[in-house]
């Protein structure tokens, strides 16, 4: 008798046992990220108990907490840049990632995001950007188009929304990518870039909420809305030849930054070294 | 020695190597002396955008298993309060001190003040213990920063220093024991998959999942049961972690919240008074004996959790208490509570808060002259 074959994903090795039924909704794009986050951390062979999660709160950090098998910290809203700050310092040898949305990382957490792109600490960032709070109710976020209607602009959104990638790139980021669901392939290659470097990175994912934010905008089909991020999407190369005014509602995408400057915490060793020295 | 450049010493000898923080008076020179004390042992000073973020990073930090610590006054301890509860949920081991000025707000950054008590007490919402100790000098300042770092360590908490601007700067003589003479806890830590998993909810403290030893420990500040799992909606595990973390720590009260007696069996009239302002009462202690008045000090050391037990058989053959403290009365509901009903018990604030108590003025409350 032979004994039945036993069929496993082959990124089931990354998913905590009990851990499922995930809690995204229907046609969510956290499903995704979450699966090409793995491909990535397994398509660069980077071991399981080498990784760190930070997660923030919202829908995007329930992507890593508690559904990887990975030492996860579910931190506070808007903090988890901090806490994985004090991660990546305490045991430089960790691989960090934070996984956190636009309102966690740019309106609440904002102050943590710049000066973590501007020391150029080692830690990953993704950021979810749905353009909307999603988890409370379909709030108007930071990211929110102008003149959107939401469930706390009934009358339409008046203020401009922040531009995330420009924003880290202003701050120093060494390494600044976006991507939309849309863009796998591309996402999952940035992951690797990302996490075969050793400075900051910022990974920004424009990312679909069928259920708050498609909904105002007539789209309420997952797939549709991807076809949406396609349509509106923009490279960086054609963005260049496009006005302000032509850029509008449109996600220019690509690789923005990507250079080595000296990371913090081998900035760190070395001043360890130096210190020790001076004070013999 | 300077209190707070004892504070730091006391924090190396603890086994402290991670330090956050963003500049604020009175706690400057703490940060000072750490920054030029940490990079020699290959320790981490490193200075954070706010307090929040402070705090934020001293609680990653603490999960990769490292001692760790910050320092603030008033308006920087007020923004650490949501994280200090996350330590408490997540029972992550930190040391926080408050270096108290006078507030409410800016107040005045370098004058003495104990406004935070409560605020150290019950600052972060919702239910839960805390432990904090009050010095009353630059000595404690050392001693009591390693016994800070010690009991967060035992008993897997935050745990505040709540001094005051006048024991973080006063200068006097610090005796520094040599190294094998101290004290120094450190935590239970996972050595099994099997340990690792029930990494939580302990009342008598689980070892700790720290990162990067392969058990893939889950933290959240969210309920959460032994396993760390998220349990967001079952009142079962709320009242499981709230009544744990109670467990943890009350029925230690004695252990961990010391008390000082100072002439105060023969007694008649009991000083009570804690930090700065057991100064003063000690040498209106003195200086009253000296005249033939039986008054004696008692100086509670750890503030929270109160120890109720302690006061209550230290105080029960006074006849009179009078309660020293340097606000409108921030301990005095838990002193007066621990007192028998019999025994007259008094508040005085200083004439005017903010500064010391004037010995003659409480010399007046001691002779029954003034109520």
């Amino acid at each position: 008798m032979s004994s039945p074959v036993e069929i496993a994903h082959p990124l089931s090795k990354y998913i905590r046992k009990g851990a499922q039924p995930h809690t995204h909704c229907s046609g969510c794009g956290n499903g995704i990220i979450a699966q090409s986050f793995l491909r990535a951390v397994d398509e660069v062979g980077l071991p399981k108990q080498k990784l760190v999660c930070v997660a923030g709160i919202g829908c995007s950090g329930w992507i890593p907490s508690p559904f990887f098998d990975i030492d996860t910290l579910h931190a506070t809203h808007g903090r988890p840049i901090a806490f994985a700050t004090g991660v990546k310092l305490g045991n430089p040898d960790l691989e960090v990632v934070v996984f956190a949305g636009d309102g966690d990382v740019s309106a609440i957490g904002g102050n943590h995001l710049i000066h973590a792109a501007r020391r150029n600490i080692g830690i990953k960032v993704i950021c979810v950007n749905n353009m909307i709070y999603g988890m409370t109710g379909g709030e108007v976020a930071p990211t929110t188009p102008r003149g959107m209607k939401t469930t706390t602009t009934p009358f339409g959104n008046l203020e401009r929304p922040f531009d995330l990638s420009k924003l880290v790139i202003a701050a120093g980021g060494t390494y600044v990518a976006r991507w939309t669901t849309y863009h796998v392939a591309r996402l999952v290659a940035s992951m690797k870039n990302a996490l075969t470097r050793n400075g900051f990175a910022f990974l920004e994912v424009v990312s679909q909420c069928p259920v708050h934010y498609g909904r105002r905008i007539g789209i309420t089909n997952p797939v549709e809305m991807m076809r949406w991020f396609q349509k509106q999407s923009i490279t960086t190369e054609r963005a260049r030849e496009m006005t302000e005014q032509e850029l509008l509602g449109k996600f220019v995408v690509g690789e923005f930054v990507n250079i080595e400057v000296p990371e913090l915490t081998k900035l760190y060793a070395d001043l360890f070294e130096a210190a020790i020295r001076g004070s013999n | 020695m300077q209190g707070n450049e004892a504070c730091a010493l006391g924090a190396v000898a603890a086994g402290c190597r991670f330090f956050a923080f963003y500049p604020i008076t009175p706690a400057g020179e703490i940060a000072e002396k750490m920054s030029q004390l940490l990079p020699k042992i290959r320790g981490v000073y490193i200075q954070m955008e706010d307090e929040i973020a402070a705090i934020g990073s001293v609680i990653g930090a603490s999960w990769t298993g490292l001692k760790a610590m910050t320092a603030t006054s008033g308006p920087g301890f007020s923004l650490m309060q949501e994280n200090i509860g996350y330590a408490v949920m997540t029972e992550t081991p930190c040391v926080i001190v408050d270096v108290q000025r006078a507030g409410p707000s800016t107040g005045i950054v370098s004058a003495p003040m104990q406004g935070d008590v409560v605020q150290a007490r019950h600052g972060s919402h919702g239910e839960y213990e805390i432990i904090a100790l009050a010095p009353s000098s630059a000595q404690e300042m050392f001693d009591l920063t390693i016994r800070a770092f010690n009991l967060a360590e035992q008993y897997r908490t935050p745990v505040i220093v709540l001094a005051d601007e006048t024991v973080a700067h006063m200068r006097e003589e610090v005796i520094i024991p040599q190294e094998d003479s101290l004290t120094i806890l450190s935590r239970k830590v996972s050595s099994n998959a099997e340990d690792a998993a029930r990494g939580f909810l302990s009342p008598s403290v689980a070892p700790m999942p720290i990162f990067g030893k392969g058990f893939a420990a889950h933290v959240t500040g969210s309920s959460h049961d032994e396993y760390g799992m998220r349990q967001a909606s079952a009142p079962e595990a709320i009242d499981k972690i709230v009544r744990t973390i109670n467990q943890k720590i009350v029925p230690h009260t004695d252990q961990i919240s010391s008390i000082e007696k100072i002439m105060l069996d023969d007694a008649d009239v009991a000083l009570v008074a804690y930090g700065s302002c057991a100064r003063t009462a000690e040498y209106v202690v003195k200086h009253a004996r000296k005249q033939g008045i039986e008054v004696g000090l008692l100086r509670p050391i750890g503030l929270w959790p109160f120890p109720a037990e302690g006061v209550r058989e230290a105080l029960k053959s006074v006849k009179r208490v009078i309660v020293l403290e340097n606000n409108l009365g921030q301990l005095f509901p838990e002193i007066e509570r621990a007192v028998p009903s019999n025994v007259e018990t008094t508040f005085l604030a200083p004439e005017i808060l903010a500064t010391l108590h004037r010995p003659d003025y409480v010399m007046k409350y001691v002779r029954g002259e003034a109520h």
